[in-house]
């Protein structure tokens, strides 16, 4: 059943692949493809957004990869290294470069000579998990919550919309600050670990302040979607709500939960290196993004090359999501002319 | 229209009215006592009772909030207790209405040190909001009309890699590396006009408001880049082309009439929002303003000061959302509101 509707939703995409086909000689016949392989086609033409994909992949694996290569030990984020710094000095790294060299590509940590490579893959690890659960717990909120007030109407849809209005007229980063001494201990009581208690109040109250702008997309596209013969069709047929919202309605709804996650999530990988900024984040020795690239603050004018390192890493995270997000937008629209 | 305006205005009081009490239920309902931290390390139980009972934390919220309510409008005073009005009148503190809270930490009507921060976070956000409105909105005229050229590219790409790294990492670089090392700008330090005339208030601001505006001139170059080449595929366009008219004139009359209307939306938006935004910046810059008064609020317990901060702050994104959509049926005037 969804299948069908599903071809006559993308009618556009098909006719303007169609007509892409027909001028490669190489594929003269006409095939039918599902929406995604049709996505996948656009994507894979778009030479920005592949690179992105692919820097996106990599960050994402080397994130996977960290906790083993640190288990392992060829990831060393926490071994001190007294004779590569200079006590002289202030503690800042002997030889040029803040002490980039073969065994330490990106230099040591200044004061205590800790490998600023191992740290900040390792640091990618965590600002992910962080990130990443925080868009989930954002994008099933929003969702359940869209699709109820788009569905329902009424009452209920102007309850969830007035609620999304107000959560989204409080300064985030101020209620952020603002909750987590009391939160944190309270989160404290229930787990022992310290920078436990402080990820897991960031990833919710992250996901808290970001779910309504997920619900009003989700919302505006049930809204738009209800009133489709599919939906006509389903309920004839006798088919329940239940069944209505996640068997006809949900398929429909990937496309942007898929392209505003991958858009949001780099947002709060920016998050948290601003809350450690402030001084809320995730404490070292575990090492995020965040914190290090707050640590290395201090050093910005005296060893710029630490400062400069994790500050990239940020960008390059931000940057690849955001490219993908706009190269996938881009990629599922059925109506893009490209 | 007068009708639409008035209902805007009530439904937003009493959005305004629905986020104090939930701010007050985040804040006072945790089972964590707020009133611990008003009473440092050599806290005794009398005094951490006689501190509870001051501030009005020994009661339920909901009446809390009731009297937070009744103080905005007819005042109030600090503590409230008939009993020590009688005895010692010189203890008490007045806090006439529209009256926010007291702070017991600065014992000072909230509303005072507001009033007294206010000026330095409105100079920052609007010096912000001037800088990227003309470099955003100019750049993305530049960028549409140089569509696909390498200048387009350059414009975009830059402006994308700014908004890639965290906001703290843009405002030490520009502080530590143009003022501080190689003192091309002065080191910026807020100067009020009425202290040291517009010549120091500009100068002051320089690095912080540019250190903002990073932050938004992408979002608004690839806003105004899109609205002005959908504006482009216009009818009236084709048609003011075909009357003859100077390109000149097509662009300023025309194209940028119909592109500017969406952009002023949520540049409204964006400003009204900026409040709880500048947090970042003034800590960079060490600018006395809200937001840094917000940090120490938050960091040093001072609920009173935060909620008044989290409410104000929600007062701003309320009426520029009021304000915008008003303006919006000024502007566009196909927009008719019933």
């Amino acid at each position: 059943m969804s299948e069908i509707h599903r071809d006559v939703e993308f009618g556009a995409g098909t006719a303007t692949e169609t007509f892409d086909l027909e001028q490669e000689p190489a594929a003269k016949k006409i095939e039918g493809r599902t929406p995604w392989q049709l996505a996948r086609a656009r994507l894979r033409r778009d030479k920005l957004s592949m690179i992105a994909l692919t820097v996106a992949s990599l960050v994402v694996l080397m994130a996977v990869l960290a906790p083993i290569l640190d288990a392992v030990g060829i990831l060393k984020p926490n071994d001190f290294n007294p004779e590569l710094i200079d006590p002289a000095l202030g503690g800042y790294p002997r030889g040029a470069f803040g002490g980039m060299s073969w065994s330490h590509p990106l230099g040591v940590e200044p004061g205590t000579g800790r490998d600023t490579l191992s740290r900040v893959v390792l640091g990618l690890t965590f600002s992910l998990i962080v990130a990443i659960s925080a868009t989930l717990i954002a994008v099933v909120v929003g969702t359940v919550l869209g699709l109820i007030a788009g569905f329902l109407g009424h009452w209920a849809d102007w309850g969830i919309s007035r609620f999304a209005d107000m959560v989204l007229a409080f300064p985030v980063t101020l209620m952020l600050l603002a909750l987590s001494g009391m939160f944190i201990e309270l989160i404290g009581r229930v787990v022992p670990n310290d920078n436990v208690a402080t990820g897991l109040y960031i990833i919710f109250v992250l996901g808290f302040f970001g779910w309504p702008t997920f619900a009003r997309i989700i919302r505006g596209q049930v809204l738009s979607m209800r009133e489709r013969e599919f939906i006509e069709a389903a309920r004839s047929l006798g088919a329940s709500n239940r069944r209505i919202y996640f068997k006809e309605l949900l398929p429909n709804l990937w496309a942007p939960i898929l392209v505003y996650g991958t858009l949001v999530l780099p947002a709060y990988v920016s998050a948290e290196a601003a809350l450690s900024f402030l001084g809320v984040g995730i404490k070292p020795p575990t090492p995020t993004l965040g914190n290090i690239l707050a640590n290395s603050v201090n050093y910005a004018s005296s060893v710029p090359i630490f400062f400069l390192v994790p500050g990239l890493a940020i960008a390059t995270v931000v940057l690849s999501f955001n490219l993908l997000g706009d190269g996938l937008r881009d990629a599922l629209d059925p109506k893009a002319d490209r | 229209m007068f009708a639409y305006i008035v209902r805007r205005v009530a439904a937003g009081m009493v959005m305004i009215l629905a986020m104090s009490l939930v701010t007050m239920v985040l804040f006072f309902a945790s089972p964590v006592d707020p009133a611990r931290y008003t009473c440092g390390k050599n806290c005794t139980p009398e005094l951490l009772e006689q501190n509870r009972k001051a501030l009005g934390y020994d009661q339920p919220v909901l009446s809390y909030w009731v009297d937070f309510t009744k103080g905005i409008f007819v005042g109030s005073e600090f503590p409230k207790d008939p009993a020590l009005k009688k005895s010692a009148p010189e203890t008490i503190a007045d806090c006439p209405a529209p009256c926010l809270g007291y702070s017991p930490q600065s014992s000072r009507p909230v509303r005072d040190i507001i009033v007294e921060k206010l000026p330095v976070s409105a100079s920052l956000a609007i010096a912000a909001f001037i800088m990227w409105m003309i470099a955003g909105v100019g750049l993305g005229i530049v960028a549409a009309l140089r569509k696909g050229t390498l200048v387009d590219r350059a414009i975009v790409g830059s402006a994308l890699v700014f908004y890639a790294f965290p906001t703290f990492f843009i405002g030490l670089g520009l502080y530590v590396f143009l003022a501080l090392k190689w003192g091309i700008v002065p080191v910026p330090a807020y100067t009020s006009i009425a202290d040291g005339g517009v010549g120091l208030w500009l100068q002051g601001l320089l690095l912080p408001a540019l250190t903002l505006a990073l932050v938004y001139i992408a979002g608004y170059i690839r806003l105004t880049r899109a609205f002005v080449l959908e504006a482009k595929g216009e009818d009236y366009l084709r048609t003011a082309q075909a009357k003859g008219l100077k390109s000149g004139r097509i662009l300023f009359k025309h194209t940028l009439r119909g592109a500017l209307t969406p952009i002023a939306t949520v540049a409204g938006l964006d400003l009204g929002g900026l409040l709880g935004g500048t947090i970042i910046t003034e800590q960079v810059f060490n600018y006395d303003g809200l937001g840094r008064t917000a940090v120490m609020a938050a960091t040093t317990y001072d609920l009173p000061v935060t909620v008044g901060i989290v409410l104000v702050a929600a007062t701003f994104v309320i009426t520029a959302n009021i304000v915008v959509d008003v303006l919006y049926a000024v502007i566009d005037p196909r927009v008719k509101y019933s």
